[in-house]
């Protein structure tokens, strides 16, 4: 099966010399069509950053980031964006607060240059499991879960190929988030899609994924299948401790 | 009488399109020197009753309430001023959106710093040893550059401890703690959670945890209520949400994937619309 996302030697920083900030060093991985990869480890390990950086958000980074085989320069194009989609960890920053829920959505349609956005809206909608009573409020008259739920809506939209998801049920009480993880797992199968997944929740990882990468510091400090994670075998210290806090926590 | 806060049919309102939409209908809880959890999904009306403890529902939003107390003062008709010295001095609140609560144009340690110094006089010197201090109590690894960084140059964990920091320095007697560790990973949220059960147990805080994980509620905390459509449904005893008998509670525990076995499905809840309709549990003290 061919590669949907390869990413060779990335490094990323902020700032300069003396204050300089290596939030990724030499990060590699690579994702067949249809995988589902997680990114776990420690807060401020630099998970986000990756993310950023394969959507062009990251203004100094060097390596190669390979999307369906081809190689990103520095600028995203809106092909790209028809292809890659991104939900935020911070839902609260991803809505602009002056758009209702209903703008948000026929804007990314319309970008897309999708037609018929009048049926398209409810039914997004519906499936991150929203009634269409939520179509025309702003972000302030919604929860934190409703407004994840709508940031979910928006990168669905553009029927992407792959989609990067940054905690994307983190703010969200279990029952709504196995609604979600349910619905990516069906849009998966149905359309062969490919997702990277970051998560502290290491049994939501290990539901979505096959295969994780565990971060510390910046760097991917161990690979592993999702199998070798239930039955807790990790080889590094750090991962040993992020699954066996996990064990405990969870006891 | 001595409980720290007391609220008695706690209603919030919201004029929409479709008419008055009620957030929360009806909610009656005490705080006492105690770990409680409020629990529920998403939208049932958990920081609405948080901010509305605070005074801090935005307009257009209503609220009613029989009685609503903190330290003895009453919320219902406090004057602004004097409503503006309870927060922050004695009661504050880690908002769910923890970047978006702080100053994007201010350097992360001059905010905490701030906060310090609304309530008291201190020394410049020793307000900074101080933030750096609590930075680093909330797990921060390198405390002088987060000082001296602004909110966007923060990963999402370390936005949620800066802004733990910021309310635990204050030193309140009351904290409202809304998903504070919801981005971060387990062995920092274990600290994390450490030094919230520390203040409580040493210092006699009243903690208010919301949260949507179960399991760490039901770990951390002494009571647990748990919310739906804007009315408390339940209240476990810690350690006991295993023993829960309502079928909401119930299909909670049940949609949790988990890390040991993988289910091909997650279970989903069947709302039953009569869940809406009973009354409010009363978890008064
Ligand atoms: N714009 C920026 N300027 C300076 N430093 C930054 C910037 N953005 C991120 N960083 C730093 O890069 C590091 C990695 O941040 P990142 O957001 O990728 O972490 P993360 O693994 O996603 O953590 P979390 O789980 O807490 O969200 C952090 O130390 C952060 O302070
Ligand atoms: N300004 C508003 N106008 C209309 N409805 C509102 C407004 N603010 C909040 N609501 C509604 O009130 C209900 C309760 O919101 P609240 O923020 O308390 O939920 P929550 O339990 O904290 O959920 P979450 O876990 O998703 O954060 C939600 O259905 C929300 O849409
Ligand atoms: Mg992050
Ligand atoms: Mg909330």
């Amino acid at each position: 099966m061919k590669k949907a996302l390869e990413i060779l030697n990335l490094n990323v920083w902020f700032g300069e010399e003396p204050n300089r900030v290596d939030a990724v060093k030499s990060v590699s991985f690579a994702i067949k069509q249809g995988d589902s990869f997680g990114l776990v480890g420690e807060s401020g390990s630099g998970k986000s950053t990756v993310l950023r950086a394969i959507t062009g958000l990251v203004p100094n980074w060097s390596g190669d980031i390979l999307v369906d085989q081809k190689q990103l320069g520095a600028k995203r194009d809106r092909a790209f964006y028809k292809t890659v989609q991104m939900v935020f960890q911070d839902p609260y920053a991803s809505l602009h607060p002056r758009h209702t829920v209903d703008r948000v959505l026929s804007e990314t349609l319309q970008l897309h240059g999708f037609g018929d956005i009048d049926t398209k809206i409810p039914k997004l909608l519906d499936d991150v499991g929203l009634s269409a009573a939520f179509r025309f409020r702003y972000p302030h008259q919604l929860s934190g879960g409703q407004r994840q739920r709508v940031a979910i809506a928006r990168a669905l939209a553009p029927e992407p190929e792959i989609l990067l998801l940054d905690e994307p049920t983190s703010a969200l009480d279990v029952s709504v988030q196995a609604e979600i993880l349910n619905l990516l797992c069906d849009l998966r199968a149905e359309h062969n899609l490919t997702y990277v997944m970051v998560s502290h929740d290491l049994a939501v990882v290990g539901h979505m994924c096959d295969e994780v990468a565990v971060m510390q510091h910046g760097a991917v400090v161990e690979m592993m299948t999702v199998d070798k994670m239930r039955q807790q075998q990790a080889d590094h210290p750090y991962s040993k401790h992020l699954l066996e806090s996990s064990a405990r926590y969870r006891a | 009488m001595s409980n720290l806060v007391d609220v008695e049919n706690l209603w919030v309102r919201f004029p929409t399109r479709t008419g008055l939409f009620d957030a929360v209908r009806g909610v009656s809880f005490s705080l006492g020197k105690e770990r409680l959890g409020i629990v529920g999904e998403s939208g049932s009306g958990k920081s609405m009753t948080g901010r509305a403890l605070l005074r801090l529902i935005r307009k257009p939003g209503i609220v009613e309430a029989d009685r609503m107390q903190i330290l003895g003062h009453d919320v219902m008709s406090l004057p602004e001023k004097e409503m503006r010295k309870l927060r922050g001095r004695d009661i504050s609140m880690v908002m769910q959106d923890p970047k978006y609560s702080l100053n994007p144009v201010m350097r992360v340690g001059e905010q905490i710093v701030e906060t310090l110094s609304i309530h008291e006089k201190v020394d410049k010197k020793l307000a900074r040893q101080k933030a750096l201090e609590m930075l680093e109590a909330v797990v921060i690894r390198d405390p002088e550059r987060v000082y001296d960084a602004y909110p966007h140059e923060l990963s999402g964990g370390m936005g949620q401890r800066v802004m733990i920091a910021m309310m635990l320095i204050a030193n309140p007697k009351i904290l409202i703690a809304d998903e504070p560790t919801s981005a971060l990973d387990v062995s920092v949220q274990i600290q994390v959670l450490e030094i919230m059960d520390k203040l409580v147990r040493e210092r006699g805080m009243g903690l208010i945890f919301i949260s949507h994980d179960l399991r760490l509620v039901s770990n951390f905390c002494d009571r647990i209520l748990i919310m739906y459509g804007g009315r408390i449904v339940e209240i476990c005893e810690s350690g006991k949400l295993d023993q829960a008998t309502h079928p909401y509670t119930r299909g909670l525990l049940n949609s949790m994937p988990q890390l040991d076995h993988k289910n091909e499905r997650l279970e989903v809840l069947n709302r039953d619309p009569a869940w809406r309709d009973q009354e409010s549990v009363s978890g008064l003290l």
